[in-house]
């Protein structure tokens, strides 16, 4: 057990080290987030001049909710460049993994989120400082009590887990389809929609959100966002924390047993 | 020209060759596009439109900038792999060809599965034409068909100018994404709505404006001034500095090759 965790850390480690390389890249990425931020937050300042009252949110929850989507929007999202693991399953290097002392679900699992984790820390929590520094209508603001903000982080590091879990899936159902280009465009599109990611999940039809709530995508990142701005606060969120874990053991069960009938198929493919 | 024609179809042909593979990118698209269009659809519900114009103008926007995105990424979306010609000296191959170097470029990359955002634009416009309040006179129609092309156009020059920035830099320049990605979102609403800054900066730096709000003007009878229905024809001129562009980078060009 303590070898394994090792063997993890160790593998964060690297992948760190290989993003902070790119200097200038990083420096895009903080300016492309915070561009679009703004851009989005323009938007919505449009849509609430005319008819804010309309929406489920205030104004400044909104913005919040689109700064910390924009910093987070790495950790969050299902499809990234995990281009390690896309190409073992193209080229079936997977065998060498599978010959690996080390669980390829477990490996896998860790290497997607060190991925996303390392990329985020220095490319979009840069992004949310500068949210923080912006001028009064864009600017975010935190919630005041600690508290909540300490339910936003749990919940954060879940809904995180969450999405990986999902990559997870995504990644053993590319074992047996060859449009791997097609699949992840597709799971891109459903996970973010269906996340909050296009617009918030408050902001959709009551009768949709009566089924859409209860589906694993809503145990990802709209969760703590909804704790981040304060749509969701107190007895609600501490359930939407246990709405998340609940989703989590169940994908993660999901994907290792699935993962263990997908690898023996490959086996015998092998030569 | 006949050769074009040829990497054109077999690059059509080799696509098709895995009709499942090529269906199921094409309906990703699809759905992109599509959940971009619930979103809004989502929004209309709750509000009756943004700044003066209404849900049907909103849409006639949306599935414009669409078309223009989808037309033009799919003719230079392929460009993208320029870096990794640099990188690989495949150039060297292209640049020893008697033929146009752009074209040797793009016609073996287009992709066709951008046809699936193409369809949805166009489902959506078919919403939007009735819906828009917008009189469908021959003129009118004309400078719907000036839109898209020229849209097309605009979205095709920033891509070649991306790709271009290649020659000059060897790390990938992802921030410019929020003028082609960007801007397929943002151009949902009409581009006035995120202020006088953004909308000149649409107008005279890049010209997407003129694809869309300056002339939809004209579309509602805001404007009867012909210089707005002709707006997109102005947009052409992004030509010029985008192809100087292109120009100076080729000359710059050294070869990584051995």
């Amino acid at each position: 057990m303590k070898t394994a965790f090792r063997v993890y850390t160790s593998m964060f480690g690297i992948r760190f080290n290989y993003n902070l390389q790119y200097r200038a890249a990083v420096l895009g990425a903080i300016a492309k987030g915070f561009c679009w931020a703004m851009m989005e937050i323009l938007g919505y300042l449009a849509v609430y001049r005319f008819g804010g009252d309309a929406l489920p949110m205030d104004f400044s929850s909104t913005t919040a909710y689109v700064w910390a989507h924009q910093s987070f929007i790495v950790l969050f999202s299902v499809v990234f460049a995990d281009t390690e693991i896309y190409s073992a399953i193209r080229t079936g290097t997977v065998v060498y993994d599978l010959a690996r002392p080390v669980g390829l679900y477990g490996k896998w699992f860790c290497e997607s989120a060190s991925n996303r984790l390392s990329f985020a820390l220095v490319n979009c929590f840069p992004v949310l400082i500068l949210g923080l520094l912006a001028p009064a209508p864009f600017k975010l603001t935190l919630p005041a009590s600690s508290p909540q903000l300490c339910l936003f982080l749990v919940s954060a590091l879940l809904a995180f887990a969450v999405t990986v879990a999902i990559a997870m899936l995504m990644y053993i159902s590319l074992f047996y389809f060859i449009s791997q280009r097609g699949i992840r465009i597709i799971v891109r599109s459903v996970t973010t929609f269906f996340s909050g990611g296009v617009i918030p999940l408050v902001f959709f039809p009551e009768s949709v959100q009566q089924v859409i709530r209860f589906l694993p995508f809503a145990a990802m990142q709209n969760m703590p966002l909804q704790i981040l701005c304060g749509t969701i606060t107190d007895a609600d969120a501490v359930k939407g924390i246990g709405f998340q874990v609940f989703w989590l053991t169940a994908l993660v069960f999901m994907g290792q047993s699935a993962m263990k009938t997908a690898t023996k198929k490959v086996l015998s493919l092998g030569g | 020209m006949r050769l074009y024609l040829n990497y054109f179809l077999m690059e059509l042909k080799s696509q098709m060759q895995y009709k499942t593979s090529f269906f199921l990118t094409m309906f990703g698209q699809f759905l992109t596009s599509f959940t971009t269009f619930f979103g809004i659809r989502f929004l209309f519900d709750r509000i009756y439109g943004i700044d003066d114009f209404t849900y049907g103008q909103v849409l006639l926007c949306f599935s414009v900038v669409m078309m223009s995105f989808s037309l033009g990424e799919m003719a230079g979306g392929g460009l993208a792999v320029f870096p990794d010609l640099l990188r690989g000296g495949e150039l060297d191959r292209i640049l020893v060809r008697p033929r146009s170097i752009l074209l040797q470029v793009i016609m073996p990359n287009m992709d066709f599965s951008r046809l699936g955002l193409l369809a949805q634009a166009m489902i959506v416009l078919g919403a939007a034409v009735p819906a828009s309040g917008v009189v469908w006179t021959l003129p009118n129609v004309l400078v719907l068909v000036l839109m898209v092309l020229c849209g097309s156009v605009v979205f095709f020059c920033l891509f070649l100018l991306f790709a271009t920035a290649a020659f000059f830099t060897v790390q990938s320049l992802n921030f410019l994404d929020i003028f082609t990605y960007g801007m397929r979102d943002f151009g949902r609403y009409p581009l006035s709505v995120y202020g006088e800054g953004v909308l000149r900066f649409l107008t005279f730096v890049i010209p997407l404006a003129l694809i869309q709000y300056y002339p939809l003007l004209y579309l509602l009878g805001r404007k009867d001034n012909a210089l707005y229905a002709l707006a997109p024809l102005f947009a052409l001129l992004f030509v010029i500095p985008s192809v100087l562009f292109y120009r100076a980078g080729l000359r710059n060009y050294k070869s990584t090759g051995s």
